[in-house]
């Protein structure tokens, strides 16, 4: 099962290559990852989504505990979150095709960011899911490029 | 002042009194700022031995390890030393030279990337970009090596942040908000481990190298006692119970005791106490070890506790501490028809070895009677320890120093220099092999150096015999790259360094010659020629549970 886990780390060179390589040595296998500073300019947040049963996901959380630049562990998972994630997608189109293309970018409420003669480039963010169907429906047209980002994840307020 | 000054007065200011260590270019200004402090500084010929030697000295006498490694291949050199004091969580710092902040990341001369090479093996490290941080550096790093679970910590020096001349710099002061240590274990725990113990008949209480981490010898005597608790120890463990307790049943595991490795298996309560449940003690069969057994693990690193074997009740905590608890809520159990079994167990399968002529049981189990309650023992890895974790009584801990998780050949001779150096009043005994010793065999110059009196006991079988028995017994006896046909003469090599040398090849003479030994004022290597069949048993082959053990 997968599970998401927001990491805060100290904002110091370094310290992805002391997360990544635990992960490495420890034979995590990770998913996905993204990082940035976050509202304190000391501290990071690292966003990792890994795969893993209840023990491996303890044993991970415990092991992240134990380096010196980490903060705190949260598992994301199964609690009330708005997660998302960024791609930007390059669609081959032709005179045919382009109208349907663009009709299917609305439904998924993508937004075209640039647009050439035989393609066009489109950004869509959403959860994984919602990336991952748009990408299923638009590989017909001809899937040129993929580009996508880990997820991100926020707790939803309490109300 | 310069950054080597500032750095040593912060060195001082945790109370380092010695550093195990070997120069180099860009150390200059440090080793000249040596001149004038009152560390002292003891000159290895390898860094691997200032490494080991730092380790062994923070085993013997509980304070942090100081070794000092110039840039490239001297931090390079103590890899291995430091991945050895991480598996066996000593407290260690670990300085190294390295190039000037400005040739950082161009392949310079002398270069490693020692942080990044070393990340894996070291609680923490920092490469130092400033000298004014050096005070808060220092003082985190002693902190961080010797606080919850211990372990090595390394810092890495440019050599202009040695050269700095610092006018103000940073207060020592901690600066650690992401680092908790865990002392004092949850109560609630506590007295439910209380009650489970309460309620067992077949207790067992398996010690590792955590009760003597955290100092904890006398609360686990105690509550052994008061409950009548029968004991099995780690080899990291042994010492913190005396090996001639009547509640001690041996050490636990591949090369355990028969009586010990049935106990764990029958128990119907274990008490794991600083320990992780190493492979060499479970056979890595996790959940067919102590299959009985409710499992109450105590642990400084809540990352121990359910890693290898769930726990039913985890207690994340100092061992004293947490014996301190249990010992408060403590109701001793029958244990009557238990001890009964043990002591069965005990007269059928007692821990002996039978052979005509010098065998090194015998030798080992003599040095231990000569040499006495007080004195320190390192060994260095192979069947020579395992003998002598079998063999050697050991009365106090602190005083049994080897090479546990890592297994590292080399380790001996380095260890005895620094447990020499913790203790010079104390006699010293190195039980080594001659293939371990050879590893590390060119610090008998500073054996001879410092005049240390360390008596060595080589057990000389000619063969890397840990792995000859593995082939004996899992090979069909085909012996490949075993045999050390060109050994030298170790009586002459010893006396080459102006270190006395005596050869044993009888029984008859190895009372004498360890007499002798004793006698003589300074170092001495005393030779014992032995069969290279002796094999070390028990045994749990690999593989099997730790009930099927070979040598019964």
């Amino acid at each position: 099962m997968l599970h998401t886990l927001a990491v805060l780390v100290e904002n110091h060179p370094g310290v992805l290559t002391r997360v990544a390589g635990l992960f490495a040595r420890r034979a995590y296998n990770i998913e996905s990852l993204s990082v940035c500073q976050t509202e304190n300019p000391a501290i990071s947040r690292m966003t990792i989504v890994v795969a893993g049963d209840d023990q491996v996901i303890e044993q991970v959380s415990k092991q992240l505990h134990k380096l010196v630049v980490v903060h705190k562990v949260t598992d994301l998972t199964g609690q009330a979150i708005v997660d998302r994630e960024l791609a930007l997608i390059r669609v081959r189109v032709n005179a045919e095709t382009r109208l349907e293309v663009l009709q299917t970018v609305d439904v998924f409420r993508g937004r075209v960011v640039d647009m050439g003669r035989t393609n066009i480039t489109v950004e869509l963010t959403g959860d994984g899911e919602k990336i991952d169907a748009f990408v299923r429906t638009i590989r017909n047209y001809g899937l040129l490029e993929l580009v996508r980002t880990g997820k991100i994840a926020i707790t939803r307020s309490d109300s | 002042m310069t950054g080597a000054e500032l750095l040593l007065q912060a060195l001082s200011q945790e109370g380092v009194k010695v550093i195990f260590g070997y120069p180099g270019a860009v150390l200059c200004a440090l080793y000249d700022a040596l001149l004038d402090s009152n560390i002292q500084h003891v000159l290895v010929r390898h860094e691997q031995g200032a490494v080991h030697a730092a380790d062994a000295y923070a085993r013997v006498s509980g304070q942090v390890g100081v070794c000092l490694a110039t840039s490239g291949p001297g931090a390079t050199n103590l890899v291995t030393g430091i991945a050895n004091a991480y598996m066996d969580s000593i407290p260690l710092v670990a300085l190294t030279g390295q190039v000037p902040t400005g040739l950082l990341g161009t392949d310079s001369f002398q270069e490693a990337d020692i942080t990044g090479i070393t990340m894996p093996i070291t609680k923490h490290s920092y490469l130092v970009k400033d000298a004014r941080e050096l005070p808060r550096i220092v003082k985190e790093a002693f902190y961080i090596a010797r606080s919850g679970r211990p372990g090595p910590v390394l810092i890495d020096l440019p050599k202009d942040v040695l050269n700095q001349e610092v006018a103000q710099p940073e207060q020592a002061v901690l600066s650690l908000k992401s680092y908790k240590v865990f002392s004092k274990g949850n109560m609630g725990q506590i007295v439910e481990a209380a009650k489970a113990l309460a309620e067992s008949r077949r207790p067992v209480l398996y010690a590792g190298g955590g009760v003597i981490n955290a100092g904890a010898e006398n609360v686990l005597k105690a509550v052994v006692e008061k409950a009548s608790l029968p004991v099995v120890t780690t080899l990291m463990g042994i010492g913190s119970l005396p090996s001639r307790h009547p509640n001690l049943l041996g050490m636990v595991g591949m090369h355990g005791t028969v009586t010990a490795n049935y106990a764990v298996d029958a128990c119907d309560l274990l008490i794991a106490v600083g320990v992780r449940f190493d492979d060499r003690v479970t056979s890595g069969l996790k959940h067919r070890f102590a299959t009985q057994a409710k499992i109450i693990h105590i642990d400084i690193d809540p990352a121990e506790i359910g890693k290898v074997i769930r726990a039913h009740i985890p207690i994340v905590g100092d061992a004293r501490l947490v014996l301190e608890g249990l010992l408060a809520h403590l109701v001793p159990p029958q244990t009557g028809p238990w001890w009964e079994q043990l002591r069965q167990w005990q007269a059928d399968h007692p821990l002996g070895h039978e052979s005509e002529g010098i065998s090194p049981q015998l030798v080992i189990e003599k040095i231990g009677a000569i040499a006495g309650p007080e004195a320190v023992v390192a060994t260095d890895v192979g069947q020579h320890q395992m003998w002598a974790a079998q063999y050697y009584p050991v009365f106090k801990p602190r005083h049994f120093i080897t090479s546990g998780g890592l297994g590292t050949m080399g380790f001996g001779l380095p260890a005895a220099v620094g447990a020499q150096v913790a203790k010079p009043d104390k006699t010293v005994f190195l039980i080594s092999g001659d293939g371990s010793f050879q590893m590390t065999i060119q610090e008998l110059a500073t054996v001879a150096q410092y005049a240390l009196p360390i008596k060595i006991a080589l057990m000389n079988n000619g063969v890397l015999g840990l792995v000859r028995q593995w082939q004996k017994l899992f090979f069909e006896e085909r012996f490949s790259q075993i045999q050390l046909h060109a050994n030298p003469d170790f009586i002459r090599l010893a006396e080459a360094y102006g270190i006395k040398g005596l050869r044993v090849e009888e029984l008859s003479q190895v009372e004498g010659a360890l007499q002798e030994a004793m006698a003589h004022r300074g170092p001495v290597l005393l030779d014992f020629v032995i069969s290279p069949d002796e094999d070390v048993y028990p045994m749990v082959p690999p593989g099997k549970e730790i009930t099927e053990m070979l040598g019964r």
